[in-house]
């Protein structure tokens, strides 16, 4: 059974008398361990879907079912409640944090909110979760200012294991950091889900990056689903044309001859 | 923050014009607990030329010390408190109207812009002939002209924070909207209205001398405007009656100034760090 | 190599109160004709190269030489050397139509009368690839997407017929599709005029599809310069082969096992 369910989902943007179709009827499962990747150009719709999935946009029509709840449904408190099973992890790590937060305040607020753990036990808490992303834990002092992109990704991802969520949702995650500090990233988040079955959507426009660490990939094109399948066959043998050109666009090492 | 406040040298040459003032207007009473409207000694009496009555007298005998000092009382007690009625109104309805939305967005917006059409001191100046001079009426009468520069940029603010990252962080963890009003949206809005918190406490200052000037303060108690308007019969024969409250006039807000900008780069956290 | 476009001797860097140098002692030369490719991740000093050569640091941050051999007189930026930036939102003016900001620079630069400046304006606009040039050229910057953008930007940047473009992670804020079309035209349009091309950026694999040479800076040092087939399959820096490791293409083992 599908962890998230997501079936007919539309979302229409309204600017200046514009209408553009953000979100086209759009239907896709992802299951429990593993990764979905979400794939497309700019404006084919993957950001939104990932923020009407976490309910930071409305949508217009359609369903999401996640752990047979329907999300869409909920409101107020039991949707607060819910969002601990589904966290997210933004592109600018910089900016998905409050200027003002300090390491700690930005690890404490899901601990405190969820009641995830008794209030004196919160600082041991969030010593626990750096060291889990791999940092260690005399960061706890530090103000998100002071420490580096790869690092504050790395509070980011920390931030989102707090309430031990079954669904991770990462947007262009990793597309702000230089390749190195990616890399590692990329290691840990394929670490954390053996460690604990963890889901992802992965949101990104890097067909190659996605391919390293999604089992399934949906190609997104103007707010439809292009196509959908398993990483390796997509990859391999494009049925869409906009899957065959983000094939086509990924940079290769110039090779000898 | 603090410290950073403490190291900056503006906020700190204001704090020490703002704390002289503050301590004067503390210990007035103590200072010169006779009331500064009687009579002290000879009139027009020069500066340094009595022990007694250091600043001299005025036109009709009375200590310009002792009015200078009790006038700090009020000019700092009035135009701190029409700034603060001011700001806290003006974020109050800013924020309000950038968190609501829609409608009632679009009617306190209206609302704002009703008030700034009209120039400030002519507003203080009709509210206080229709409601007399007295202390809180001119405290009010200030503010009313003056807290729709931090309504527009609390709204502004709010609107243009409402949409960063971070807010919706604040969100996907399940954060209560009051705590994200709070602590995400409003603190971080804080530092440009305290920004031109400056302004508006020294255009309270000068707003209610010039209300003072004009005989439209209460007539009770001595402020520096009303000191300036005693001198100006006697200007050309003797100046200093009027230059004296117009220099603590002038120093008062310098320090305003100062130091609301050293506390605003303190509160933002910018220019450090390279 | 032919004739010498530029030589780069001892340059440093130093940004006023910053601790560390933002370049130091880079000897560098680009040939007249040559596409090379500075490759380096965020802090290596790649973007501060690109502002030393077209001359927009403060006076007193610059100490050695950059000279000219290739040109007869001091370069002046915007007629010798065009620079495409990353953000074309930000480095195209809000108010302006795009034709205008074109037209700007031949007039400024070129010396043409301003009817001459623009029609020539809607010409670059459709060499960049965009459809219905005279149509193009009167939209604002808002109004075109984020690649159209970027076209404009390059339009602007060749404007003049600069003998060196500068292309300052022009395409990193694109999704890869439009990057690749937008270095593909980059590239035609350097090759057709001749130009020198100099192509600053993090991903080390798309240096190697479409420069000559690739020079690697590392925390503001040159560590490494070569042909680009030989900096990604002999690289003689430890640095350039991590950089190489690093790099994630469709030939790159997934980090997972097969699907579930």
């Amino acid at each position: 059974m599908p962890l998230l369910s997501v079936s007919g989902l539309s979302k229409t943007f309204r600017s200046g008398g514009r209408e553009v179709a953000a979100l086209d009827n759009v239907s896709l499962d992802v299951f429990p361990g593993e990764t979905l990747g979400l794939v497309g150009p700019s404006g084919s719709g993957k950001s939104t879907l990932a923020r009407v999935i976490m309910r930071l946009v409305s949508a217009d029509a359609g369903s999401i079912l996640f752990d047979g709840v329907d999300l869409l449904s909920l409101e107020g408190a039991r949707l607060r409640q819910q969002r601990k099973r589904l966290q997210m992890v933004f592109q600018d790590p910089l900016a998905a944090f409050n200027p003002r937060a300090t390491v700690a305040s930005a690890l404490d607020d899901p601990l405190r909110i969820h009641r995830i753990v008794p209030a004196g036990e919160r600082r041991r808490a969030s010593e626990q979760l750096l060291e889990r992303v791999g940092l260690p834990t005399e960061f706890i002092t530090r103000s998100i200012h002071e420490i580096s992109g790869g690092q504050r990704q790395r509070v980011a991802i920390a931030r989102a294991l707090a309430t031990e969520p079954d669904l991770l949702v990462l947007d262009e995650a990793v597309s702000a950091l230089d390749l190195t500090v990616r890399n590692r990233i990329l290691d840990l988040l394929v670490d954390l889900q053996r460690e604990r079955g963890l889901s992802y959507i992965f949101v990104s426009h890097d067909l190659a990056v996605v391919r390293a660490i999604a089992h399934r990939v949906a190609i997104m094109d103007r707010g439809r689903i292009a196509e959908t399948g398993p990483t390796p066959e997509v990859v391999a043998d494009p049925k869409s044309a906009i899957g065959r050109a983000l094939v086509a666009a990924v940079p290769t090492l110039r090779k000898a001859g | 923050m603090l410290r950073r406040l403490f190291r900056s040298p503006e906020a700190m040459t204001g704090l020490f014009l703002l704390l002289g003032f503050a301590a004067l207007a503390l210990f007035a009473p103590v200072l010169f607990p006779k009331d500064p409207l009687s009579i002290a000694g000879k009139p027009l009496l020069l500066p340094f030329t009595d022990a007694a009555l250091p600043l001299g007298t005025d036109r009709l005998g009375r200590n310009v010390l002792a009015g200078l000092v009790h006038g700090t009382r009020a000019s700092l007690a009035v135009g701190v408190a029409a700034a603060l009625v001011a700001i806290l109104l003006g974020m109050l309805i800013g924020t309000l109207a950038g968190f609501a939305g829609g409608l009632a967005d679009e009617l306190l917006m209206r609302v704002v812009d009703a008030f700034q059409i009209v120039p400030g001191f002519l507003l203080a100046l009709a509210f206080v002939s229709v409601f007399g001079p007295s202390l809180p009426i001119v405290v009010l009468a200030i503010a009313l002209g003056a807290w729709t520069g931090p309504a527009r940029l609390a709204r502004a603010e709010v609107l243009s924070i409402r949409e960063r990252d971070y807010v919706a962080a604040a969100r996907v963890i399940g954060m209560h909207p009051l705590e994200i009003a709070l602590r995400e949206v409003l603190l971080n809005a804080l530092p440009p209205v305290l920004a031109i918190s400056s302004v508006i406490v020294a255009g309270a200052v000068l707003t209610e001398a010039a209300l003072s000037f004009l005989g439209l303060g209460d007539p009770n108690i001595v402020t520096w405007g009303s000191m300036i308007a005693e001198g100006r019969t006697v200007l050309r024969s003797s100046p200093y009656l009027s230059i004296i409250p117009g220099l603590a006039l002038v120093t008062t807000v310098l320090g305003i100034y100062l130091f609301a900008e050293g506390l605003s780069e303190a509160i933002s956290g910018r220019k450090v760090r390279v | 190599m032919s004739e010498v476009l530029l030589r780069i001797e001892g340059l440093g860097v130093r940004y006023p109160k910053a601790q560390k140098p933002a370049l130091s002692d880079v000897n560098l030369e680009v040939g007249r004709g040559e596409r090379l490719a500075v490759v380096g991740e965020s802090g290596s000093g790649k973007s501060t190269l690109a502002l030393a050569l077209a001359g927009l640091l403060p006076r007193g941050s610059v100490s050695g030489n950059i000279t000219w051999p290739g040109l007869s007189a001091p370069p002046v930026a915007g007629r010798d050397i065009g620079v495409v930036f990353q953000d074309p939102g930000n480095s195209l003016n809000p108010v302006l139509r795009v034709g205008e900001q074109i037209a700007e620079v031949l007039v400024r630069h070129v010396g043409l009368s301003w009817p001459e400046a623009w029609r020539r304006a809607e010409e670059l606009v459709g060499q960049v690839g965009l459809p219905d040039p005279a149509r193009t050229a009167r939209a604002f910057p808002h109004q075109l997407s984020g690649g159209q953008r970027q076209r404009i930007g390059i339009a602007e940047a060749l404007a003049a017929g600069p003998a060196l473009l500068i292309a300052d992670e022009a395409t990193s804020a694109l999704d890869t599709i439009v990057q690749a079309e937008i270095l593909a035209l980059l590239d035609r349009l350097v090759r057709e005029r001749h130009s020198t091309l100099i192509l600053i950026t993090h991903d080390i694999a798309l240096a190697s599809q479409f420069a000559d040479r690739i020079a690697v800076f590392h925390d503001g040092r040159l560590v490494e310069t070569g042909s680009a087939e030989a900096v990604t399959t002999r690289p003689s820096d430890a640095y350039t082969a991590n950089l190489l490791a690093s790099q994630i293409d469709l030939t790159t083992p997934p980090l997972i096992g097969e699907a579930l």
